[in-house]
């Protein structure tokens, strides 16, 4: 087959963006990396922690037989709370493995009154809070009446569940890494393979080197960020409740501060494994402390201003935020504020250090 | 258009330290437009630090650069970029692209040049055009090497070591292109260990040891320099002494390489027979001797020493 003549060169920014993502498409791995696997990740996560109804107070009679089948009379059909019927002698160490939560030790008084011990963990939930409801159904079963009139209103409210939280987390999460690996890794590597040095020698502006970077980037970031609102909605029912366009806004400063930042990484080392080094210095505190998993708040509380300025936590606090309370843009103004501070500050950095050679 | 009076590049007291090793010292040169100049030397004599210099990729200590009647400004020279080529001692290209594709990105940031199809043609890549770089020969990556040096159309052209690590055939295919390009009125700038090489292709050479000019000519007059037409090679088991060899009939010179004599002859008919004679008379047992034209090799033993290649 005889080949067309080569098509001539568009712009230089336009080629450097194309060959750019070539070289990402050629090489497998990096695409199942980016696209592949956070998806199998949120349903890894989202199966384990799929919301379960909750579970029964389990409870065992212990005692003199004829009172214990009196009292598991009364029981019997409550609602919350269930027997067990446990061949094990030793009930402290039930209670304690958690295999019944109460034990209920009923005595009748000499008077003729029947008398009960509930013996539970204090320490797990299940038997602090579980007691209340065995005793309850207990007291009614022997006809207490309510002083007050009481109506339950249980509200299943949609954003709550894990998953809701998980998703967004899990958009951070490789928002922050495929930016900051696809950038810095690259120019590493080109550094170490004198290709840098080699452009550096032709007539290419450098700013269109380094903007072919975030070119590219930011195409396979409208993909990847697709990806997994797609997957959310799909597999577990998660929605974005603010718009699209504010998610895809929010999307793109994050990622250009996690560029910024990669940049920055980027700018000197001449080998690989030092930056590999230096990435995993930026990134592993945010993959612990910005709220991917689990929310930061949950840290003390003197950490918490420091935590804000994190680039992740300001960016999964905005993405969330989108997700699942439908914020604007307006209403995003701290976290948006974090990441444009981060980004100029880190571009601003990078290209005064930047090594061609 | 190069400089006004006809040199492509000058450079003089070009000083570069490392540490305590000053990799090029008080250098001076001049290379004139239209010409092929060769820098020869050893690995280690400060070829490559040399020629970052003039490309503008290295910053000088002291002493000045000017490259096409210009001196480099910083890192925005785009203009004077846009008329040299350069083809760097191993660069890895990006290895995921066709080589087409290498050329055509390279050719985007030339304002003006050759297109993507006659470089790939002149240089003999429009066979494996879609092939990956990391798929090609060691000749075919030196000729990409050079498609990207010569995509610009330049006036200078700077090549570290272009054949370096390549068979004679792939070789001889590199020594066409540069020979055609001088003949176009481009002017060359190569760094060579090559001594072939640089007889072959070079209008003028500079011979650099340790950062300094130990020659500087055409690689004719050095080697007339020598006053010998041919060289002795001999490997003894004992010695001789230099003037011993020196006052035989058609002897010009003698220099070492480690302890062995190199004997340098304009007659040689009259000079082989003698200096069997000597050897026999002193009893010294010949393991070795070769004959051979006298090279620029010579004009670097004769300077340093030492070969080059075990410098």
């Amino acid at each position: 087959m005889p080949d067309r003549p080569a098509r001539p060169p568009a712009h230089p920014l336009l080629e450097l963006t194309w060959a750019r993502m070539l070289e990402f498409a050629r090489e497998p791995g990096a695409v199942f990396w980016t696209f592949g696997f956070p998806v199998l990740l949120a349903i890894g996560l989202g199966v384990a922690f799929r919301a379960r109804p909750p579970e029964p107070v389990r409870y065992r009679i212990s005692g003199d037989a004829s009172i214990a089948a009196d009292v598991r009379d009364a029981l019997e059909g409550s609602v919350g709370i269930e027997a067990v019927d446990l061949q094990e002698p030793d009930l402290d160490r039930a209670l304690q493995a958690g295999r019944i939560d109460v034990v209920v030790q009923p005595t009748v008084r000499e008077e003729g009154t029947l008398e009960v011990t509930y013996r539970y963990d204090p320490e797990r939930d299940a038997g602090r809070l579980g007691w209340h409801l065995v005793d309850d159904a207990l007291q009614r079963a022997r006809g207490r009446t309510d002083v007050v009139e009481v109506r339950e209103a249980p509200e299943r409210s949609p954003g709550v569940r894990y998953i809701d939280f998980l998703i967004p987390g899990l958009i951070g999460l490789n928002v922050m890494g495929s930016s900051m690996w696809g950038t810095a890794y690259n120019i590493v590597l080109a550094r170490r393979r004198r290709l840098l040095k080699r452009l550096a020698a032709t007539p290419m502006r450098r700013s269109h080197f380094l903007l072919s970077f975030v070119g590219a980037r930011l195409l396979f970031l409208a993909s990847e960020v697709v990806a997994l609102v797609i997957a959310g909605r799909l597999l577990f029912g998660v929605i974005v409740r603010g718009s699209l366009t504010t998610l895809g806004l929010v999307s793109l400063l994050g990622s250009l501060a996690f560029m910024g930042l990669a940049l920055l990484v980027a700018s000197r080392p001449r080998d690989t494994e030092v930056a590999a080094g230096w990435m995993n210095v930026v990134m592993l505190p945010q993959y612990l402390l910005s709220g991917a998993f689990f929310s930061w708040e949950r840290f003390p509380e003197v950490l918490h201003p420091v935590l804000r300025l994190l680039p992740l936590t300001a960016f999964n606090d905005a993405t969330r935020a989108v997700f699942n309370q439908g914020a604007s843009l307006v209403s995003l103004g701290p976290e948006l504020a974090v990441l444009s501070v981060w980004t100029v500050a880190c571009f601003f950095l990078a290209l005064r250090h930047f090594r061609w050679q | 258009m190069a400089g006004l009076d006809g040199v492509a590049l000058r450079c003089s007291g070009l000083w570069k330290r490392y540490g305590t090793i000053a990799a090029v010292a008080d250098l001076d040169l001049e290379i004139r437009q239209g010409e092929c100049f060769g820098l020869l030397g050893p690995n280690g004599a400060g070829k490559t630090t040399a020629v970052e210099m003039f490309e503008g990729l290295n910053t000088p200590d002291s002493g000045t650069v000017e490259v096409l009647g210009q001196r480099w400004r910083g890192d925005g020279d785009v203009r004077l970029r846009s008329r040299i080529g350069v083809a760097l001692q191993e660069t890895q290209l990006a290895d995921n692209l066709e080589v087409e594709e290498v050329v055509r990105l390279f050719r985007s940031f030339y304002p003006s040049g050759k297109t993507v199809e006659e470089v790939l043609v002149l240089l003999g890549l429009d066979g494996p055009r879609h092939t990956r770089v990391h798929q090609l020969s060691g000749g075919q990556r030196q000729r990409l090497a050079f498609a990207t040096a010569l995509v610009g159309d330049p006036e200078l052209l700077f090549l570290d070591e272009p054949t370096t690590g390549l068979d004679p055939q792939a070789r001889h295919r590199i020594w066409d292109v540069i020979a055609d390009f001088r003949d176009r009125k481009g002017t060359v700038l190569l760094t060579t260990h090559y001594m072939e090489e640089a007889e072959r292709l070079c209008d003028r050479v500079a011979i650099l040891d340790h950062g300094r000019t130990i020659a500087q000519g055409t690689p004719g007059d050095l080697i007339r320099d020598l006053g010998a037409e041919q060289v002795v090679e001999l490997t003894l088991d004992g010695d001789v002494s230099d003037d011993l060899l020196c006052g035989l009939p058609g002897v010009t010179r003698v220099a070492r390489r480690g302890d062995q004599p190199l004997v340098g002859v304009n007659r040689i008919g009259e000079a082989l027979p003698a200096l069997l004679d000597l050897l026999a008379a002193r009893a010294v047992p010949v393991r070795a001797l070769v004959t051979r034209q006298a090279s620029l090799e010579d004009v670097f033993i004769h300077h340093t020493g030492r070969g080059l290649r075990d410098a």
